[in-house]
């Protein structure tokens, strides 16, 4: 971390403009025909040692975002800037030494580790590709990040399938710490897992966040488990951001209609309360991101829409100071706190946080 | 629902045991329950807590072996579905016992029309011919929300969306107008808000039609929602059983207590650190013989060891009818 000086700290992710298409290919000439829009100009920025959650519904391109961050797909648009490096740019071998700095931690811990490689190798593998050590270094290291995780130091040549989903999930962590990375992408890390076991596994992402100072993207449909962990939240429809904005700001009150359906959707663990609860229940099913609708992608379903949401698409906007709204119901406060609209609009869209 | 009232479906003493190369699993151990007329009973519990297991083999959905029904009887309608031929089993599954399961993907036949699927058991259970049985799917089709009922008759499963398959899943299970409803996680594959959808249906449809319903769930957020009445259940055993509010408000066993805090608020204070249940669940091999949240309670003392916890009601009504639970320190310490 830095000393306290005047000038503030730069982000340590920051994301313009991303965007992903997926194309599609019919007929007998396999001619290009259309795209998947899976991400379509998404910005944030993600400061040091901050947790962003990243929620939405299947579908709404969160997982896209979270691969694409780290190159795992080659993007379409946009630039992804970690730690002063466009990683978007980069040709393969420049990629290759970035890598370590940024990791990932995937949703199914069954499928994500090979059946046929030890505890020791899956969490080893990292060092073999990326570092010189001997095999003595190696496994010392291993042992470090097995405690770090809390998987007993015996386990070392046991294979994945002798191990339960929260313990798996435990050696895809310690994986992903191998190389010391300052920016983990957790892609739905306790979808698949008990929710006794769901507690444990974010204990443990949190204790190291604090041991380690790491930085998290955080993504999740559990919106109660992400008002515990993320810092700020970031909410997804259809490829866009509907709503950025700090946490408690956002679960207090939502500016988005969609982030106020979505939020009002999950249920109450308490009887009194879920049962006196007025719910905005959303109608219909999400598009298609091969085809959103023209102007707001969320204007099919929302309850609020009138006519320019079915014509021009809202920017993403800074309404109050840190809460980004892309929506038109927002945005006269949008323009009226601003000089120079079109320069303004520019500003707003980085998504920056002080 | 009233005390006294003659339940629907009242299961007495249920094991099933899963024959493995590695020994026998106990899946569900001396489980009772019942369930009166027009109410949501709901079950929680991780996976691997018997509640699915429990739910199949009452009406003789397991594959024997590896499994085998050892124990305990399941009353409906007068009669013990355990002791029916496996061709009187197969009259009542649709037509007493309506069953919806958690992938609504997997569980449609894809190569049928949905519309083919809903015929289905009118013809075979309530006699009717084609063209009486057409109509009545699209009017369940048109009850369980779905526009335009008629025409999507005719299309397949891939052309309809996860909530939409749901939908058709439960018109199905409604056809031949079931006096109890099975809903195994109807709606853990779904997204929040198509989840909310499904929700708001069946509040409503209990309204219209009146059926009683078992809620297969680990969600307690789910269970807060709808339910009447809770069971919980741990290592193949009903731990706890109460009506909601009340389990809710006064929960007794440790396990309901650590589960109850494991999740997270969406409103309220937010808690700086998430309170765990250390541990894995149980391995259920060889018949029970302690406690099987012994290892991981908190509570845990000398006789949780060498004695398996009966249910005991708290609130001095009979087991089932109040408020009960099967634990040693709930009978001997928090009480004492």
């Amino acid at each position: 971390m830095l000393d306290a000086s005047p000038k503030p700290i730069p982000p340590l992710v920051q994301v313009r403009g991303l965007k992903m298409y997926f194309p599609i290919y019919t007929g007998l000439l396999r001619r290009h025909t259309g795209d998947v829009k899976a991400v379509d100009g998404v910005s944030f920025d993600i400061m040091p040692g901050e947790t962003l959650g990243l929620v939405g519904e299947s579908g709404c391109g969160k997982s896209t975002v979270g691969r694409a961050l780290l190159r795992l797909y080659e993007i379409t648009g946009g630039n992804v800037v970690i730690n002063g490096t466009d990683i978007a740019t980069l040709g393969p071998e420049a990629l290759r030494k970035a890598r370590p700095q940024m990791q990932m931690v995937f949703q199914d811990p069954q499928a994500s580790l090979n059946p046929r490689m030890t505890l020791a190798d899956i969490i080893g593998e990292p060092l073999d590709e990326h570092t010189d050590w001997n095999s003595d270094r190696k496994l010392a290291r291993v042992y470090e990040l097995m405690d770090a995780v809390g998987l007993n130091r015996r386990f070392a040549n046991r294979f994945p399938h002798e191990f339960s989903g929260g313990q798996r999930q435990r050696i895809g962590i310690a994986r992903a710490l191998a190389l010391n990375p300052r920016f983990i992408v957790c892609d739905e890390p306790i979808a698949a897992l008990d929710v006794s076991i769901q507690a444990q596994v974010v204990n443990l992402l949190e204790d190291l966040q604090d041991k380690l100072g790491l930085t998290y993207l955080f993504i999740s449909h559990d919106l109660s488990m992400v008002r515990h962990i993320a810092d700020r939240v970031a909410v997804m429809y259809l490829g866009r951001i509907a709503e950025l904005s700090p946490r408690d700001a956002l679960y207090a009150r939502p500016l988005h209609p969609y982030a106020e359906a979505l939020l009002s959707a999950v249920p109450e663990p308490d009887p009194t309360l879920a049962r006196a609860r007025q719910r905005i229940i959303l109608q219909g099913d999400v598009p298609s991101p091969a085809n959103p609708p023209k102007g707001c992608n969320f204007c099919t379903r929302c309850p609020k829409a009138f006519d320019l949401c079915r014509r021009v698409k809202p920017e993403l906007a800074e309404v109050e100071p840190g809460r980004f709204v892309a929506c038109h119901l927002f945005s006269d406060t949008a323009a009226a706190g601003s000089t120079g609209a079109s320069e303004a609009k520019e500003r707003n869209q980085q998504g920056v946080t002080q | 629902m009233a005390d006294g009232a003659t339940p629907v479906l009242d299961v007495r003493g249920l094991k099933t045991v899963f024959r493995t190369r590695g020994g026998e699993v106990h899946a569900v151990n001396s489980v009772s329950f019942h369930l009166n007329p027009g109410e949501l009973l709901g079950v929680v519990g991780e996976s691997g807590s018997g509640k699915s297991v429990t739910m199949m083999s009452l009406i003789g959905l397991l594959p024997s072996p590896p499994a085998d029904v050892r124990a305990g009887t399941v009353m409906l309608g007068g009669r013990d579905l355990l002791k029916m031929s496996a061709d009187d089993l197969r009259d009542v599954r649709g037509a007493k016992v309506g069953f919806v399961f958690q992938d609504p993907m997997t569980s449609l036949n894809p190569v049928f029309t949905v519309g083919n699927q809903i015929m289905e058991p009118l013809i075979r259970h309530m006699g009717l011919n084609k063209k009486q049985a057409q109509i009545r799917a699209a009017e369940l089709l048109a009850l369980v929300g779905i526009p335009d009922a008629a025409a999507r008759l005719k299309s397949y499963p891939h052309q309809f969306s996860g909530g939409m398959r749901q939908r058709v899943m439960i018109a199905i299970a409604l056809a031949c107008d079931p006096d109890v409803l099975i809903a195994d996680e109807p709606t853990t594959a779904l997204d929040v808000t198509i989840q909310a959808q499904i929700l708001e249906l069946v509040k409503d449809l209990r309204q219209k039609l009146g059926m009683a319903i078992v809620w297969i769930t680990h969600d307690l957020g789910v269970i807060a929602g709808i339910a009447d009445r809770v069971m919980v259940m741990y290592g193949g055993q009903v731990v706890e059983q109460a009506p909601v509010r009340e389990l809710f408000a006064n929960p007794q066993h440790p396990y309901t207590r650590a589960l109850l805090k494991t999740i997270p608020s969406l409103t309220g204070e937010r808690e700086a650190r998430l309170q765990v249940i250390e541990g894995q669940p149980p391995i259920l091999s060889g018949a029970p013989t302690a406690c099987p949240f012994r290892a991981r309670c908190a509570y845990a003392f000398a006789r949780c060891e060498v004695e398996n916890p009966e249910r005991r009601a708290i609130d001095g009504r009979a087991v089932g009818q109040g408020h009960d639970v099967a634990c040693h320190w709930t009978a001997e310490v928090a009480h004492a």
